[in-house]
């Protein structure tokens, strides 16, 4: 399991050939990245606040989780916060495995924990003007198809 | 007893600092933040809607109406936006 939350840049395909290297027994390795999404080209930057301490924690528990859940050799999660510019890389997942289905799904699962369950915080300067992004119900409700403790922490 | 209690984001923005040291013998995470609006406007303005609001009690989430036991760290925030 390899957790990293950084303020650097990261290059995907770099972290992704590190932890290909580092397996055996894999048939299957599955990755995500997330980029800084531009709005009509008026996104200024990004400005990813988080919660030092839980923010490791709770992606080592999303984690474990889905290495419970599935059968994978090795999870990696990275995320980055601090200060982003449209289409950085924010974060990425990868999954592996014996067999494909384990690795997707696993890394659909670590991504639908990440965007509700990770204590991170979005802010986007647009035009001059900063605001935080709203979480979106379409995001909490991704967890409940996973059907366990989807109701952690709402209220 | 006293509480390290955090803040992030636009609840911190509001309240105007990141975190403080807070003498209280709430029982839960409601009862604080009911406390703490009385004490000043910009409470007020930070915890206006507490559905809007999670909880994460030493660092782990939980609901509003749970014990605080012997909590040592407890954080107010949005619903986060990872990924």
């Amino acid at each position: 399991m390899d957790i990293r939350v950084q303020a650097d840049p990261f290059a995907p395909g770099a972290v992704l050939d590190g932890f290909t290297a580092a397996l055996s027994g894999a048939g299957a390795v599955v990755s995500f990245t997330g980029l800084v999404r531009d709005i009509d080209g008026a996104l200024d930057h990004m400005e990813i606040e988080h919660y030092p301490g839980m923010t490791e924690a709770a992606l080592r528990k999303i984690a474990s989780d889905a290495m419970e859940r599935w059968p994978l050799i090795d999870v990696l999660i990275l995320h980055r916060h601090g200060k982003l510019a449209p289409q950085d890389p924010i974060m990425m997942v990868a999954t592996a495995s014996p067999h494909r289905n384990a690795a997707f799904e696993a890394a659909d699962f670590l991504m639908d924990y990440l965007k509700s369950r990770a204590p991170f915080w979005k802010n986007e300067r647009v035009g001059g003007v900063d605001r935080w992004v709203d979480a979106t119900a379409e995001d909490e409700a991704a967890l409940s198809r996973w059907g366990d403790d989807a109701a952690n922490g709402g209220d | 007893m006293k509480i390290d209690v955090r803040y992030f984001a636009w609840v911190r923005e509001r309240i105007g600092v990141g975190h403080e040291s807070v003498e209280t013998d709430a029982a839960t995470p409601r009862a604080l933040i009911e406390e703490l609006r009385t004490r000043e406007a910009r409470y007020e303005a930070a915890f206006q809607d507490i559905t809007a609001l999670r909880v994460a009690v030493d660092q782990e989430l939980v609901d509003m109406d749970d014990a605080l036991g012997t909590a040592r760290e407890v954080a107010f925030f949005p619903p986060m936006t990872g990924g």
